[in-house]
């Protein structure tokens, strides 16, 4: 196996803080690996360890099979970094952008910006290459962002909250795009909150909580081991009554009661609803599948982190 | 030379490269420097020059001349590294992005040396066209005052690198100028040391800006002493040592 990430016991510490408590991590080539979590979960103190712009407080890390603190420079050359905050350069044009960025990666004037039309076409900003940076809407500047960072052809690209932020037409071209990519064969390592876009993207994934990893596998996986094949959410009224883990016997593995809602996660939601609406008498039923929100809250809990 | 083989030597040239394209479009925001110690040459040179008379046999103009063409180079490179380097620090997170590349610490606190110092020198020349087209460089050393220009530029450069990753904020810059102002009146730029009790000689003696003057000054006049080397010494010393600062503060601000 080709591991292009490992970890064992990372850590990383800021003063008396702990960000990231000890984590291992494997990575292999081809794949799209993300981190979810709350925030102050460590998920971007990760990726700035693997970034090679934040050097680790303890465990081992190998990048690429290279050491991160000894080879940063002959790593990052490797990587594409689409940071979560945009650090574009605001004083040159969209196009300049691209093209010093390439230039700082050893690229030759030529090749950078035929790399730079290139790159352009492939995120839909060729009409705007020679407009300034400042007034392009998230969506643009974000899609400039990770143009960037491919202008050097990285073999990982890493993404924190890739479209935090977005409104829903930008969000889906950027996952188109990230696709793409993944189809081309470029390692994808992202964080994210939002559970869908975990679902679309990731092959494998872990679950950081309070900078430690809570549950690691494929979003099926994941969906199969921390929660139910269905959940029946009941709707009331008004408050929804209390009712016991056992109420339902062995057709309800969980419940969970919410202000005005019950969630009864089952393995046969179709057997569970008409025994419930006769004993419980909701406003409303529904029956879904699991999702990993589901698994995300469950191991991350409901509690605000902030 | 000095900066710049340092730039050349690492990946600090890109910065250069990079302010470049920047500056292509914004080359106004140069040029408006370049203007300041010609008005000093004129106001105080030709104006109250004329009731100055001589200074060791110099005319007031061909003396405080070389003074002006050393605080040029200070005065470009000194605002390129601070105002810039800290805007691009701390709000324009650009030296963040180029952490994310082959870049390090050493290429920034480099690179942008050299270009604040390019930007010193760039009205050091500006200055000494003008000086010298009035007659105000009387000798062949004058030539090297350029070459001289560009140890200025380097050393204070590199200080202002080093003094920019302190700032905390736009209102710190009132301390640089607290600084900055009466090294300009006080080193010797407008009268000899000789006019200060010796004690106070001394302390002007360390002053940068004193040995920027005294070695610009050295050439235009064409009184070459072994005093000479030992001011670019300083000069080059105080540039490396800022370099060295900014390296290391940078490297703590931003890869943490």
């Amino acid at each position: 196996m080709d591991a292009l990430i490992h970890a064992r016991g990372l850590t990383k510490q800021f003063g008396s803080i702990t960000a990231v408590a000890g984590i291992d991590l494997d990575v292999t080539r081809g794949e799209a690996f993300g981190f979810l979590g709350p925030n102050g979960a460590g998920k971007s103190s990760t990726m700035r360890m693997i970034g090679c712009v934040s050097p680790p407080s303890g465990g081992t890390l190998r990048i690429l099979g290279l050491d991160p603190v000894k080879d940063g420079s002959a790593i990052r050359g490797r990587l594409g970094v689409v940071p979560q905050a945009d650090t574009l350069d605001n004083e040159l044009t969209v196009k300049e952008n691209l093209v010093i960025y390439g230039r700082y990666f050893g690229l030759s004037r030529a090749d950078v910006r035929k790399r730079a039309d290139e790159l352009l076409e492939f995120v839909q900003l060729s009409e705007r290459a020679d407009s300034k940076v400042e007034p392009l809407s998230g969506g643009m500047k974000r899609r400039l962002t990770i143009a960037r960072a491919l202008v050097n052809d990285p073999e990982v690209l890493l993404l924190d909250e890739p479209t935090t932020g977005l409104d829903p037409q930008a969000r889906h071209v950027v996952w188109d795009r990230l696709f793409r990519l993944k189809q081309r064969g470029v390692t994808l390592i992202l964080t994210t909150h939002y559970m869908d876009e975990a679902e679309q993207l990731c092959d494998r994934l872990v679950v950081m909580d309070g900078g430690t990893i809570a549950a690691e596998g494929s979003p099926l996986e994941l969906i199969r081991e921390y929660s139910t094949r269905e959940v029946v959410e009941l709707r009331f009224a008004g408050e929804a009554p209390e009712i016991g883990e056992d109420a339902f016997g062995d057709l309800v593995q969980r419940v969970e009661v919410l202000p005005d809602r019950l969630l009864l996660y089952t393995d046969d939601g179709d057997a569970l609803v008409p025994v419930a609406h006769e004993r419980l008498h909701p406003q409303s039923v529904l029956v879904r599948r699991s999702t990993l929100e589901d698994v995300f809250l469950r191991l991350t809990g409901r509690t605000l982190v902030d | 030379m000095t900066a710049f083989a340092l730039a050349s030597r690492t990946r600090g040239h890109l910065l250069f490269e990079r302010n470049i394209m920047v500056y292509r479009r914004a080359w106004m925001t140069i040029f408006s420097g370049f203007f300041e110690p010609l008005f000093y040459l004129f106001s105080m040179g030709y104006g109250l020059g004329h009731f100055v008379g001589k200074i060791h046999g110099v005319s007031y103009p061909h003396y405080i001349a070389p003074a002006l063409l050393a605080s040029a180079a200070m005065n470009g490179a000194v605002y390129d590294a601070t105002t810039n380097v800290f805007w691009k620090l701390r709000y324009g997170k650009v030296y963040d992005s180029m952490l994310a590349t082959p870049l390090g610490p050493v290429d920034v606190a480099v690179g942008e040396t050299a270009w604040a110092q390019f930007r010193g020198l760039l009205y050091a020349i500006g200055f000494m066209v003008t000086a010298a087209a009035l007659g105000a460089v009387q000798s062949w050393w004058g030539l090297l005052a350029l070459p001289a220009a560009m140890v200025v530029g380097f050393g204070f450069a590199g200080v202002g690198i080093g003094v920019a990753t302190f700032l905390r904020s736009w209102q710190d810059f009132e301390l640089v100028q607290v600084v900055l102002l009466p090294m300009f009146l006080f080193s010797g730029t407008f009268y000899p040391l000789s006019v200060y009790p010796t004690v106070l000689q001394w302390f002007v003696r360390v002053s940068p800006l004193y040995n920027a003057i005294s070695l610009v000054r050295s050439f235009t006049l064409g009184h070459v002493t072994w005093y000479c080397p030992l001011n670019a010494a300083y000069l080059l010393a105080i540039g490396v040592v800022g370099i060295a600062v900014a390296r290391r503060r940078m490297a703590g601000l931003l890869l943490t």
